[in-house]
């Protein structure tokens, strides 16, 4: 049941490129990576490529098809009717090292940025009792396989170069609402930084992250609105912040 | 030429990313030491991720008899008793500390209803034993880790000004050679993947945490990084592997559709319920007991039915028997002809649990089927097959230390390291194995700095290894690596798969040995940015010593254990449960030795019931009761 | 829009050369033209409605727009549970719409709920138009400043958009009487206030700051078992909240539309019981 594909394959470095139209046969059940896979064993041994796992549990394949961010691996051929000219692009809110393959550094600073976790002082290693529906919210988020799909995606950075500086991205904005609900972290910030250094109340909630999850991580839902809740509770509702005024005068808090 | 290349200094260097790599970077940078991090792929990425059942620590938060002992006899059972005892000593007695350790740095696993650290069963386990996360236990252990030297280097940003300065990560960066000067090592030398560009790193102790050798095969479950380049840098500095015969098959990777093949279903498939069938409807697993598990697995449906519910008082039901025992059941139910249309058998929990249960205890199984396949497995079976998903050989080390013997400054830890599984591995030891040895090596790696000191490379090793490097590209019109490595993979598949025979294994010698001498003539097109061929020209390589020791183990050892099936040679023979095969390299060519297997002491061998042990052992074993 | 974006975003120094926005084959553009059309359309409808200061009342009924009745120039024997607090209100001499009261908290609820945003940041701000589609912007600080930052008041608007459910809802009870005011009587005009009322709490109750009050702003659910069943109650209409949205939106527009024509006569309210 073999088919050929006709494929469009950005080609270049971070100088100069272009798009390259390429004929390939494709068996049944193969996805995008298997394709590139076989113009690189047969038509361009020098094609560049990022992946690993094939499973679509590494998040390394990320690559823009037909204008879309996906995953290579988790992108069926059959989604394409049969004289569908298939585009593949790198990553258009990264530089481009070459040909598929993104310089994706920017997600490593934003990482080191993020405060990390803190266990109490005072609880030592197997004595953290936790209930399941207390950590099942922070579990959600990490699953995240770190694609990365959702930074690129995002308008506020692929769009805007000037704020890659002041702004994380959703992939951390779910870090922080798993560090913000987990259990037992003791750094009690996380909303203050979330909105004043990382860039939470730059996000104008379009949901494209969400769209582009691999995981199917509801991350506006779950992670970015809840935080941006959270944020008003601390710094822009004058009630709430009346009321902790006053738990914390009466010692409730 | 080398006079520009990027030089770094540290004390340790570790390579690898995975879980064991972390853990040992983690152990030497708390001990005050800087440590570089280089790996193949971006970090995090590594091939650890993959692991879903869990993480086996006899932390008895379900089940509370279990405890290190129980923990130790299933390894060693498992292992078929070619275990390096003291190995399998200190991970079941350390696993527990390790997935504690884990919860501290911001970890979060399944809770039972106490709110402790949930346990699930798992093959070869006594009790329900493996911390998880649903189904993406690796992924969280990665996580953590990743998420633990993000704090430390937070610290020494606080510290020191500099968040990179005492620990840092060089992500797809390949390692080629480690360097040695008076014997011992100097550091290691690779090249960036991005650019081709060379990179230096001088350090006295190198921690070799590399993962598999799943990528020699066919049919794996393996990433493309799983190439065997721990294994070929440690003998090529002149250490030994040992026990490289014993591979596991997966029994249950994916067979279909093709693009998807050798992927792995979760043995907790079959742990939540999951029962195997061949093309007739037959539960075929009860035929397939062997003898020394007759007293633990049921015999009949109704008894492994009733196990689900009621653990104490029924025997396991068959499918959770040890991975090489169900490869090996699967293999024949194919061969002998009542497999499926695609070479596997059924696979099925859709008729034991309902959709939304399913949804929720194996969520990544379902969504993988779902979307690479198209097979809802709340409705359907899945089509299953065995897949090579992980190597119990690996580099000889000392079991405290996880120092590589014979080489000075070197250590290695986790998949890449043999003996702690013996013939074979139990589900779930991996990621502990990780913990428990990355620690141990990042600890052996520092008391060897701080005993030995800097040991500088010279220039003269400095230009060997670059001229290496430089190699493939003066060569023109040579070899292609890629049809090289469908070619080794090929052989490695027919002649030293899971089901060997002599004559078989001394072809494969003969042909590896082929394109070994064709590889030296390989040839890259392109430039060095970013240039697969020019990867794989290096991977193969390493694959090729891997191919080779493999089969030059395998074809000596006569007899069918774990990982290792000689059909002219069926069935365990104690004798050779006494010895060990260690391989080691002359430049030319791999050459195995015999070596007597570590005795067990005294207080392990009382561990077991003496009948257990009469079915592993020489009478004259059993006399003496152990060392001591 | 031609606003120059060369050299940024998807264009910037460094990252692949491609001249396209978007190199997406899918009709991408629909949806948010579909948004367009659909709001811009209630916008002139309920402007027309506003201004318009009739037709609001026909016993038992009164429309979403002008409930409740704030100023003594409301219809006589419209509903006013809180008074005429209004009394009459003009400027420079014309008289505003009692209307204008009332929709102003609604049209907050809206304009500030996290579903609405997006639907108009993408649409008609293009902002972007779909994901991984350029947006025509040279600049962008999203709701860090004035005036977006008022979008943080969002649970104001929502405690607002409760009080007026209770309103609508009392209209919607209200209209179990016939024209002569007597009780126990049943029309279709019952029946569309009833079914505003309730769409529009479903609206309400599955609002992402619903969602947070009831349970979302805990760190630990375990010592809340009744906040948190809440909460998993709330989550689940949340799933939803983009359907309530648009369903409560068109719910009060055909509500208005209903009354309108029973108030002007070119229909009769016809009356089951």
């Amino acid at each position: 049941m073999a088919r050929t594909l006709k494929l469009r394959i950005w080609r270049g470095s971070d100088q100069d490129g272009a798009l390259q139209d390429v004929t390939v046969e494709a068996n049944s059940g193969e996805v995008v990576l298997d394709i590139i896979h076989r113009v690189q064993a047969t038509q361009m041994g020098d094609l560049a490529v990022r992946w690993n796992c094939k499973a679509g549990k590494c998040g390394s394949c990320s690559m823009e098809i037909n204008g879309k961010p996906r995953l290579a691996c988790m992108t069926q051929v059959s989604a394409y009717a049969e004289d569908e000219v298939i585009t593949i692009t790198p990553l258009r809110a990264f530089p481009v090292i070459k040909d598929l393959v993104t310089d994706v550094s920017f997600n490593y600073k934003k990482a080191l940025e993020v405060r990390a976790y803190e266990h109490p002082a005072d609880l030592a290693p197997g004595e953290a009792r936790m209930e399941q529906i207390d950590v099942e919210r922070s579990q959600e988020f990490r699953k995240c396989i770190e694609c990365f799909l959702c930074q690129n995606t995002c308008h506020v950075i692929r769009d805007h170069e000037e704020n890659k500086k002041s702004f994380a991205g959703p992939r951390f904005f779910i870090r922080l609402a798993e560090l913000d609900m987990h259990p037992l972290d003791t750094l009690r910030n996380r909303k203050q930084s979330a909105q004043e250094e990382h860039g939470l109340g730059m996000c104008n909630i379009t949901k494209c992250c969400t769209e582009v999850c691999p995981e199917h991580i509801r991350i506006t839902d779950n992670a970015i609105i809840p935080m941006k809740e959270r944020v008003v509770d601390v710094k822009y509702d004058p009630l709430r912040w009346l009321g902790s005024v006053i738990r914390k005068r009466e010692g409730i808090l | 030429m080398t006079a520009q290349i990027e030089r770094h200094k540290y004390d340790i260097v570790v390579i690898g990313a995975g879980g064991a790599g972390l853990r040992a970077a983690v152990e030497a940078r708390e001990a005050g030491l800087s440590v570089a991090i280089v790996c193949k792929s971006l970090f995090g990425k590594a091939h650890t991720v993959m692991a879903e059942g869990g993480a086996a620590a006899s932390m008895g938060n379900v089940n509370d008899n279990d405890n290190w002992m129980v923990h130790f006899r299933d390894t060693m059972r498992g292992g078929k008793f070619l275990n390096h005892y003291r190995m399998a000593e200190l991970h079941a007695k350390e696993a527990p500390d390790r997935i504690w350790e884990l919860e501290t740095w911001g970890a979060l696993f399944d809770r039972t209803k106490e709110g402790k650290i949930s346990q699930r069963n798992f093959g070869g386990h006594e009790y329900p034993r493996l911390a998880h996360v649903g189904d993406r236990t690796g992924l969280e252990l990665i996580r953590t880790m990743q998420q633990r030297i993000v704090a430390l280097q937070q610290k020494d940003g606080r510290d020191f000004g500099d968040p990179e300065k005492k620990i840092r990560v060089f992500a797809e960066v390949t390692i080629t050679e480690i360097l040695k000067e008076n014997g011992k090592v100097a550091g290691a030398y690779g090249y960036r993947r991005e650019n081709g560009e060379e990179v230096l790193f001088e350090a006295p102790a190198v921690v070799i945490a590399t993962g598999g050798v799943g990528k020699t095969f066919k049919i794996t479950s393996n990433s493309w990084e799983g190439t065997g380049d721990g294994h070929a840098l440690a003998l090529k500095a002149g250490a030994n592997l040992v026990d490289m015969e014993f591979l596991q098959f997966h029994p249950t990777g994916m067979v279909w559709p093709l693009s998807v093949k050798g992927i792995l279903v979760t043995e907790s498939v079959r742990g939540e319920g999951g029962i195997l069938t061949n093309s007739l409807g037959e539960r075929f697993m009860f035929k397939y007991i062997p003898d020394v598990f007759k007293d633990k697995y049921a015999d009949n449906e109704a008894e492994a039915d009733r196990w689900y519910v009621d653990q104490d008082n029924n025997r396991r039901p068959p499918e959770l028997l040890p991975r090489d025992e169900v490869a090996r059941a699967i293999n024949s139910e194919v061969k002998a002809g009542r497999g499926t249309e695609h070479g596997g058998v059924f696979l099925d929990v859709s008729k034991r649990l309902s959709a939304e249960i399913i949804k929720k205890r194996l969520p990544s199984m379902w969504h993988q089927f779902y979307e690479l396949a198209g097979v809802d497995i709340t409705k359907e079976a899945m089509e299953v097959g065995p897949t090579c998903h992980y190597v119990m050989g690996g580099v000889e080390v000392d079991p405290d230390s996880a120092a590589a013997v014979g080489v000075d400054g070197l250590f290695a830890a986790g998949e890449v390291a043999g003996g702690m599984h013996g013939s074979n591995r139990l589900g779930g030891n991996s990621l502990t194995d990780l913990l428990v040895f990355g620690r141990r090596a990042g600890m052996g790696a520092v008391a060897y700095v701080k005993s030995h000191g800097e040991n500088p490379v010279s220039q003269s090793t400095l230009d060997r290894a670059a001229a290496r490097i430089e190699a493939p590209f003066s060569r023109v019109g040579g070899e292609n690596a890629y049809s090289l490595h469908q070619e080794l993979q090929e052989i490695t598949h027919n002649l030293v798969g899971i089901i060997r025979t002599g004559a078989e294994l001394t072809e494969a010698i003969e042909k590896i040995a082929e394109i070994r001498k064709r590889s030296a003539n390989i040839s890259v097109t392109g430039d060095r940015k970013f240039n697969p061929g020019f990867h794989l020209a290096f991977d193969l390589d390493n694959m090729l010593l891997v191919a080779e020791s493999t089969a030059k183990s395998a074809l000596l050892r006569e007899e069918s254990r774990g990982g290792h099936t000689r059909d002219d040679f069926p069935g365990m023979n104690s004798t050779w449960r006494q010895v060990n095969h260690i391989s080691s390299f002359d430049g030319e060519k791999v050459n195995i030795k015999s070596q007597p297997l570590p005795v067990l002491p005294k207080e392990l061998f009382d561990l077991f019931d003496v009948h257990e042990l009469e079915k592993y052992m020489t009478p004259e074993e059993i006399s003496k009761g152990g060392s001591n | 829009m031609a606003i120059d974006t060369s050299g940024n975003g998807v264009f910037s120094e460094g990252r692949a050369k491609l001249s396209a926005r978007t190199l997406r084959t899918d009709k991408w553009w629909l949806q948010p033209l579909i948004t367009v059309i659909v709001l811009f359309s209630f916008i002139v409808y309920a402007t027309l409605r506003a201004f318009e200061n009739g037709k609001y009342f026909a016993q038992p009924l009164i429309s979403p727009f002008y409930s409740p009745c704030l100023s003594t120039d409301c219809v006589k024997g419209s509903p006013s549970f809180i008074g005429t607090i209004f009394g009459t209100y003009h400027i420079f001499g014309m008289t505003v719409s009692p209307s204008l009261f009332i929709l102003i908290f609604p049209l907050a609820f809206r304009m500030t709920c996290y579903y609405y945003r997006k639907a108009y940041y993408r649409s008609f701000w293009m902002s972007p138009p779909a994901c991984a589609v350029a947006e025509p912007h040279a600049k962008y600080t999203g709701e860090t400043r004035a005036p977006l930052i008022i979008q943080n008041g969002h649970r104001y608007a929502f405690y607002a958009g409760l009080v007026f459910n209770v309103f609508l809802t009392i209209d919607a009870i209200g209209a179990f009487r016939n024209e002569k005011g007597q009780w126990g009587h049943m029309s279709i005009g019952t029946l569309v206030l009833l079914a505003n009322a309730t769409f529009l709490w479903l609206y309400s109750m599955s609002c992402h700051t619903c969602r947070h009050t009831v349970g979302g702003r805990l760190r630990n659910f375990s010592k809340h078992p009744i906040r948190y069943k809440l909460w998993t109650w709330v989550s689940i209409l949340n799933h939803k909240h983009q359907n309530f949205a648009w369903i409560s939106l068109f719910g009060v527009a055909l509500a208005d539309l209903y009354v309108r024509q029973v108030s002007g006569g070119s229909i009769r309210n016809l009356y089951f019981f």
